[in-house]
């Protein structure tokens, strides 16, 4: 008979579930603002992109590859919307185009990965860096107005408090259900764990690779779209690089190997959850951003160590 | 070109006994197949060539496989035999040559057309991916799903059809849902088998399906590919080194010796010692010929 125990530890997100719950805990206790309704929205909208992009790519590390663009598209997307309406485009064809070009970008990634067989790791650093000197040239290097903002739709897209973080959740969500549901997501994850053997079994393994670096794109470009409504402005210097690591150390907190064929959307959302939770406990309990920092490092050394040891001992169990 | 008298003539010392009898029955000798006529063959090659690079590795394959035929294909390591069977089954394409199923030419351009003329293949490397769970690799690119082109995965109902048809076979595995890589050499090759056999197929490509397995599991496939062979009437191609094992499978025996066919034999015009004689005597004359083809 097995017992519950070796269940929930044969899952890769039990880690850092249990790191999670613990963290809300000592935070709660330490500051009674940690559960106030306008602090958790603070933490969605916090959370919500790092969600997105680490979801997307947990798509890319399932299949052993990886996107340093991601968070760079997560800051231009909003950049391609303002320069077209200063074009005379409308807002929502703008939107629309913008999502349409990071679909672009995600399937550049993916050719030239695929086709000109350059690693993931540098041909996305190359495309990181081009997007991110175009976003300084294009921008004048100005801060710039987000439009959008207001009414409905201003609500809908960002503004409303939870807008950004139910977004977020929407979109992991969906994310998850592609790769637990359905036949792309097994093909994903069988590309990831053996591409040869995959490709034996008919599966395209070329064709699924440049879909994931698409849908990555094209989530992190929307997310990114929404976090600047809601903000209401952009600032042409942000580090993409940042916002990119933030999406992969949940990833990889969350249990996800760098190595493929193995991935846990829900991990990642925990993970996420997880930064959010340290970054804005240690704000309330006074403690400075460079502690958050270190305590960051030492989460993800502490974390990767124990699921390592855990997935030694329950290879044999293993269940999905 | 004749191939069957110079290598008597080049080695009559070194022919086995009987090797006349052979030459008689036109075995020892490149078949040439009347294609189009014989309505029985189910599968057969005209001049397959596969290179890598520089390396020519097949230089003209004409086979032939009849319907519910066993066909056993024999050759030395690193001759091309998983590169034929890699071409026959749509994942090489070859660089000249045709292949025809049921006597019609076919162009496969993916595995998906190759299965879809009722050719389904185990690979040498068996081709699982050891992270997902036996039923999902069972199914691994003929998932059952629903809801159109959402392609939904009807798990339920792919585990239900796995446990069955395992149990049918007689393959014993923990759980479907046991990951493969929580599985030995010789439950790895089973799943294989049962992958390639779990849907009604024509001809079935089987590279190497016995090498990691124990005497009680090779019965088992063994026993496998007879019903397939008997009972449903599939046609197979066998790699395998273990000539009892193709002895007791196969109707008939082709070499594969330096990118060509040397030897087209019926399993019951011939012995294992013959064959051994056979290939041997075949590789000294190429050898001599090859020497000679420098000379001139
Ligand atoms: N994808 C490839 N790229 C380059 N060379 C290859 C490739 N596949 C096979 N080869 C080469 O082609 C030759 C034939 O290989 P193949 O695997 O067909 O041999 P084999 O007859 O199946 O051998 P074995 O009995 O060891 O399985 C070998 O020299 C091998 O190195
Ligand atoms: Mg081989």
């Amino acid at each position: 008979m097995r017992r519950l125990s070796d269940v929930f530890f044969a899952r890769p997100e039990a880690t850092i579930f249990i790191v999670c719950v613990a963290l809300i805990a000592y935070f709660a206790y330490r500051n009674s603002t940690f559960y106030s309704y306008y602090n958790i929205i603070v933490m969605a909208q916090y959370m919500a992109p790092i969600a997105v992009i680490g979801a997307g790519e947990v798509l890319l590390l399932d299949l052993a590859e990886i996107d340093l663009s991601s968070g760079q598209v997560f800051l231009t997307a909003p950049w391609f919307v303002v320069i077209m309406g200063q074009h005379g485009v409308p807002l929502g064809w703008g939107i629309g185009l913008s999502l349409l070009i990071c679909c672009l970008i995600g399937a550049f990634n993916g050719a030239i990965v695929v086709w000109l067989r350059v690693p993931s790791f540098v041909a996305t650093l190359g495309v990181n860096y081009v997007l991110a000197g175009w976003v300084l040239i294009a921008s004048s290097d100005i801060t710039t107005d987000m439009p959008g903002t207001t009414g409905k739709f201003g609500a809908w897209f960002g503004i409303s408090n939870w807008s950004e973080g139910l977004w977020g959740l929407g979109i992991v969500i969906l994310i998850w259900a592609l790769l637990k549901g359905t036949k792309f997501g097994v093909h994903t994850t069988a590309t990831g764990g053996n591409e040869l053997g995959a490709a034996e079994a008919g599966v395209r393994v070329r064709r699924i690779k440049i879909w994931c670096f698409v849908i990555l794109a094209l989530v992190a470009g929307f997310i990114g779209i929404i976090d600047s409504i809601r903000i209401g402005s952009l600032d042409p210097a942000a580090p993409g690089l940042n916002e990119m690591l933030a999406g992969v150390t949940a990833a990889v907190i969350g249990g996800t190997a760098l190595t493929g064929g193995k991935a846990t959307v829900v991990g990642t959302l925990i993970g996420a959850i997880v930064l959010g939770v340290l970054e804005d406990g240690f704000n309330l309990i006074g403690i400075s951003a460079n502690w958050f920092i270190l305590v960051e490092g030492a989460v993800i050394l502490a974390a990767m160590a124990v699921n390592v040891q855990l997935g030694r001992w329950t290879l044999k169990t293993a269940r999905r | 070109m004749n191939d069957a008298q110079p290598e008597v003539a080049a080695d009559p010392g070194d022919g086995p006994p009987g090797n006349a009898a052979v030459s008689e029955t036109d075995a020892g000798r490149v078949a040439r197949l009347d294609s189009l006529g014989d309505r029985d063959v189910i599968l057969h090659t005209e001049g397959i060539t596969k290179g890598f690079g520089a390396l020519l590795v097949l230089r003209g394959i004409d086979i032939h496989l009849r319907r519910g035929e066993v066909l056993g294909l024999v050759g030395d390591n690193g001759c091309g035999k998983s590169t034929l069977v890699k071409i026959l089954c749509g994942f090489h394409r070859q660089d000249e040559g045709e292949i025809f199923v049921e006597g019609e030419q076919v162009a496969f351009h993916s595995v998906k057309d190759a299965r879809q003329h009722g050719i389904e293949t185990v690979y040498q490397d068996l081709a699982l991916i050891p992270a997902l769970s036996v039923y999902q690799n069972l199914f691994l690119n003929r998932e059952i799903t629903r809801f159109g082109p959402l392609r939904w995965l009807s798990n339920k109902k792919m585990r239900q059809m796995a446990r069955q048809y395992l149990d049918d076979i007689k393959v014993q595995v923990s759980s479907v849902d046991a990951l493969v890589e929580s599985m030995s050499g010789g439950q790895r090759q089973a799943v294989a088998l049962a992958r390639a056999t779990v849907q009604e197929s024509k001809i079935l490509l089987l590279d190497e399906p016995l090498a990691a397995m124990g005497a009680k599991e090779s019965a088992l496939v063994i026993d496998l590919v007879k019903d397939l062979s008997h009972n449903r009437g599939v046609s197979m191609i066998i790699i395998d080194h273990n000539y009892q094992h193709l002895f007791e499978l196969c109707d008939r025996l082709n070499v594969l010796q330096e990118g060509r066919i040397s030897l087209d034999l019926r399993v019951e015009d011939t012995t294992m010692e013959e064959l051994t004689a056979l290939m041997v005597a075949e590789y000294r004359r190429r050898i001599m010929l090859g020497h000679q083809e420098l000379r001139v």
